[in-house]
């Protein structure tokens, strides 16, 4: 007969560290405690070198002048305004050449995706070959390239390139003409703000009769020839009431008009064709993935080709495309950062970089910067996380 | 519709498919096909796979495009012409071996979307069908739910609903019952057998021999690319007159 | 009742169907439309392609040693010849360079050892490239001992300092990278909110921001009086930044596989680690390759930002060779050498983890 073993008795509790909670919770207070000795080394060397080196930490130095100028800037700067305006004046500029980057990006890269998947080979060839070639260089290089090998490389203000004598393109930047609005314009937007009204509620109307009645009209049609056709018209009524501040040649410059920076030409050109690479290939993988079944089905419903596309593989696309389509967005934002290296006035060049070496606070301008791109992230992530919880598919 | 089964024998060829060729690239997958199917009529296609069967009946709604020959559906001969294409589509359901159910429409919204954007019927009305046929699929309860919160029978009992919604002429069945676990099998054959009760023109391409026995006009087995014999479901399965149909039969019904 | 006794042997299909003629019939003029893309397309590659070809190869310039020999009329390559030696090894000494060359077909060997399917010790060969390699590397290239002359990190530029950063965070990153993503996915509540809040921080901040901070901020958390090497300083900012990009790479490699496993190894009673190391990662690890290979190539493109912080890698040193007095107006030829070196090695990296990812979809199907 064989021994049994003693069983354990059921109260003994086993010692500390055999026991799995009394094992985490010791596991975690050890890690506090080494972030929080970790953290006060760092602020005790910290505060030992600023102390050494003079500076006084604190947000203060936010509204003392600035004292120096920046070529761009969407509000009232001059080198009399503080550093705090100089953040404001950054932000907007990395708002203002990624907003117009991601609308670049998203227009080409969608055209190359849908040309990736073109049944014309050579059409195709060409859209794979745009992007191998973008997305496989490094973005800088690319920023580089556009700005010292294409836009430096221009001709001086007296030979610029010109597009029938309003527009011009030189070392200096582009010159465009600018719009003057005399009065009367007022009407123009009126007409538009009523076509687009007119219009929403011509798309819900034929929405409803759908439903009600099985007809529509082609209202997406007749939209778009509303709010491009009625300020037109009144354009024409009121006898084109906008004069162009054309750009002339002064001097050794352009005065009028409305300039373009070669910074920013530069940066956005590289930025949207560089994003755009890599969102043809989401755009292409997005389709793809949609099973030859689903467009199968809908032929044999009957569907015609363009109702397959819009009421079954489009929906379809989207939310395969949508979620890493906002990850390019975000990196496109990220990306724009790369201003600095061709002195573009954005958020880190301005601020991370002439204001910090002006005034030495290092920390508190590294923060501030981190800190909105943080915060652009976290919105962006937080828009994803409630476009996957609305249109996650429904499955078991 | 009609409801009731046409007398077999004297009523216009519903499918007529004459010298029908088809090659995927350099293979010949279909060859010289002739076949004509009478309304009402109930045939069932079975053959090795690889034979060309689902090539065959996806051929009817033009799924796949045929590269020689005539296909003639309820009058319409089958060219090119884009109006015709889908003129045929309408009056020829289909039913998917995966059940290609729309994942991100509802049940009902699956069986609403040609009704309201093809024939372009009043979204109430188009419920009240879509309804209608559900309930006979025995799945009404489950309208609201999406495709991937259904089982894989129910999935395949919502696609036939969603065909019949738009009041179909003659019925394609590829191979519906393959992908389906052997204890949802029956509910879909079900469908299928009060479906062929009620007079519907239906192709099957099936390797469900009972189904062929008690539902099936005729039978035809396929090889190859071809026809090989075409019979009554009595003498086919108790007296196949080629020797391919022979061993055919002895390996699907041998165990 | 038809029989079919006779066989229909197969016949060719009818030409107007195959054939290179029916090729171009259906892939370039299946209609008016496709018609008028393919002339479109063949126009844009016309302009494209000829004075490309032109410029780079017709009418380039390659032999000669200054800029008079030059005609500048298409490329002049004679700038690249020039500058190769500064744009492979920096400002490394001449007499040294063999160490850099060592290093480099050392790693080159045991890279395409991991590479090819068939060759055996997989195991310890990428244990010695992650663990002795990089000590061995860092004595050959740094020097000061063995005898070897002591090269200083300034002197470290081109080609190689961007392989070194390249390959220093990745090592650097893939260890912290696990731990961050097995703390991502941890019970203890602490630690896992510890991980987010890490992960997502480097996540949401520009490469260039990084680097700022880690070449600011980083002397002024030293203790007074400590310096730290300018280089160093980019190792630790580019590790700390792609740690978190490994990490997620990880986490989705990790939740490939079925919670199952991981069960079916705690019925064995095995502990966590053991689970981990023994089951989990093994099996994750063959599908997050191809994820990682990706995450490497975004870094190779990524150390080009180190110019901002006054490094010389390939791009910085190329930038540097164009403001040199002697051979002003060459921007085009540095930028497109640049661009086709960092082109290779994307693209030849981006190949494979494509045939990676291949193969393993279709040996998921098997």
């Amino acid at each position: 007969m064989s021994v049994r073993p003693k069983a354990p008795s059921v109260g003994t509790k086993p010692p500390f560290w055999r026991d799995r909670a009394k094992r985490a919770l010791t596991f975690q207070v050890l890690l506090i405690a080494a972030v929080v000795l970790f953290l006060l080394y760092i602020v005790g060397n910290t505060q030992d070198n600023l102390a050494a080196r003079g500076i006084t930490t604190g947000f203060g130095f936010l509204t003392n002048t600035a004292g120096f100028g920046i070529v761009q800037s969407l509000i009232d700067y001059s080198s009399q305004s503080t550093y705090g305006r100089t953040f404001v004046v950054g932000l907007l500029n990395t708002l203002l050449v990624s907003a117009l980057g991601i609308l670049a990006a998203t227009l080409i890269g969608f055209v190359v995706g849908i040309a990736r998947l073109s049944p014309n080979w050579l059409i195709a060839r060409l859209a794979s070959g745009y992007i191998e070639i973008f997305r496989n260089i490094p973005l800088l290089l690319q920023i580089f390239f556009w700005y010292f090998a294409v836009l430096r490389a221009m001709p001086s203000p007296r030979d610029s390139l010109t597009l029938g004598e309003v527009a011009f393109l030189n070392v200096r930047g582009l010159f465009l003409p600018e719009p003057q609005f005399l009065s009367g314009f007022g009407l123009i937007p009126l007409a538009l703000g009523i076509a687009v009204v007119a219009s929403i509620v011509l798309l819900i109307w034929n929405k409803r009769r759908h439903e009600a009645t099985g007809k529509r009209l082609p209202a997406g049609w007749i939209s778009l020839g509303l709010v491009v056709g009625l300020p037109l018209l009144v354009l024409v009524i009121t006898g084109v009431p906008v004069t162009w501040d054309v750009p002339e040649l002064r001097g050794f410059n352009f005065r009028g008009g409305f300039t373009v920076i070669p910074e920013f030409l530069a940066l956005w050109l590289a930025l949207s064709i560089y994003t755009a690479s890599f969102i043809a290939e989401i755009v292409r993988s997005g389709i793809q993935a949609i099973p030859h079944g689903q467009t199968e089905a809908a032929q044999a419903l009957s569907l015609p080709q363009n109702l397959v596309l819009r009421l079954v593989v489009v929906p379809q696309a989207l939310r395969v495309i949508i979620p890493p389509l906002t990850s390019q967005y975000l990196n496109l934002i990220k990306n724009s950062s790369l201003a600095t290296a061709i002195g573009y006035p954005d958020l880190v060049s301005v601020f991370a970089g002439t204001t910090l070496n002006q005034t030495g606070q290092a920390i508190e301008v590294i923060a501030m910067t981190m800190a909105v791109y943080l915060t652009i992230s976290l919105l962006v992530s937080m828009f994803m996380n409630w476009f996957n919880a609305r249109v996650a598919l429904v499955e078991r | 519709m009609n409801e009731q089964a046409t007398q077999a024998g004297n009523a216009a060829p519903m499918v007529e498919m004459r010298g029908v060729n088809k090659w995927y690239g350099d293979f010949h997958v279909l060859r010289d096909i002739d076949l004509e199917v009478r309304r009402g009529e109930r045939i069932v296609i079975c053959g090795p796979s690889g034979s060309g069967k689902s090539t065959l009946i996806r051929c009817i709604n033009h799924l796949e495009e045929h590269q020689a020959g005539e296909i003639v559906v309820g009058g319409v001969p089958l060219t090119q012409d884009v109006k015709r294409i889908e003129q045929v589509r309408r009056s020829v359901g289909m039913v998917f071996q995966h059940f290609n159910l729309f994942p991100h429409l509802t049940v009902l919204e699956n069986c609403c979307l040609a009704q309201t954007w093809v024939q372009k019927k009043p979204r109430r009305e188009a419920e009240r069908l879509a309804m209608q046929y559900l309930e006979r699929v025995k799945i009404a309860e489950q309208a609201r739910k999406y495709p991937g919160q259904l089982s894989g029978g129910q999935q395949q009992r919502v696609a036939i609903a969603r065909s019949l919604c738009l009041h179909p002429e003659v019925m394609l069945f590829d191979e519906p019952t393959s992908a389906l676990d052997p204890e949802m099998i029956k509910e879909v054959l079900d469908v299928m057998v009060e479906l062929a009760e009620e007079g519907m023109t239906m192709l099957c391409v099936t390797h469900e021999m009972g189904f062929a026995k008690t539902v099936a006009d005729r039978v035809i087995f396929m090889d190859q690319g071809q026809i090989i014999e075409e019979n009554a479901p009595e003498p086919f399965f108790n007296n196949p007159q080629s020797e391919r149909t022979q061993l055919f039969l002895s390996q699907i019904l041998g165990h | 009742m038809t029989i079919q006794h006779k066989m229909i042997e197969a016949r060719p299909a009818p030409k107007s169907t195959v054939g290179p003629l029916a090729w171009l019939r259906a892939n370039l003029f299946s209609g008016p439309v496709n018609t008028v893309f393919t002339l479109l397309g063949l126009y844009l590659l016309y302009l494209l392609l000829v004075p490309t070809i032109e410029w780079a190869f017709i009418d380039a310039d390659w032999i000669g040693t200054t800029r008079d020999d030059c005609s500048r009329e298409g490329a002049c390559w004679v700038f690249v010849k020039a500058r190769l030696g500064q744009f492979i090894y920096g400002l490394y000494p001449r007499d040294e360079i063999w160490r850099v060359n060592l290093t480099f077909g050392v790693f080159a060997v045991l890279i395409a050892w991991l590479m090819i399917p068939r060759l055996p010790f997989k195991r310890w060969v990428a244990a010695a490239t992650l663990l002795v390699f990089p000590i061995f590397a860092f004595f050959l290239l740094y020097g000061g001992s063995f005898g070897l002359p002591l090269v200083q990190t300034h002197r470290w530029g081109g080609l190689m300092l961007t392989l070194v950063l390249a390959v220093v965070g990745m090592v650097g990153a893939l260890p912290i990278g696990i731990v961050l993503a097995l703390g991502r996915r941890s019970q203890m509540p602490i630690v896992k909110s510890f991980c987010v809040v890490f992960i997502e921080f480097w996540r949401g901040v520009p490469l260039i921001t990084v680097l700022f901070m880690a070449s600011v901020m980083l002397p002024l958390f030293m203790p007074t009086g400590v310096s730290v090497d300018r280089l160093i300083r980019a190792f630790i900012g580019i590790t700390l930044f792609q740690s978190a990009y490994m990490a997620e790479v990880i986490r989705g490699g990790l939740q490939a596989i079925p919670r199952g496993q991981e069960e079916a190894a705690a019925a064995l009673g095995m502990s966590y680690w053991l689970r981990m190391g023994l089951i989990v990662l093994p099996q994750a690890l063959k599908m997050m390759i191809p994820g990682i290979v990706n995450t490497f190539i975004s870094l190779f493109k990524d150390t080009t930002l180190v110019m901002i912080i006054g490094l010389f890698d390939l791009l910085g040193i190329v930038q540097a060779a164009l403001s040199d007095s002697r051979w002003l107006g060459f921007s085009l030829e540095g930028y497109v050498f640049a661009a086709f070196m960092f082109w290779i090695f994307c693209f030849s990296m981006s190949r494979y983890s494509q045939y990676l990812e291949r193969k393993l979809h279709t040996g998921h199907k098997r």
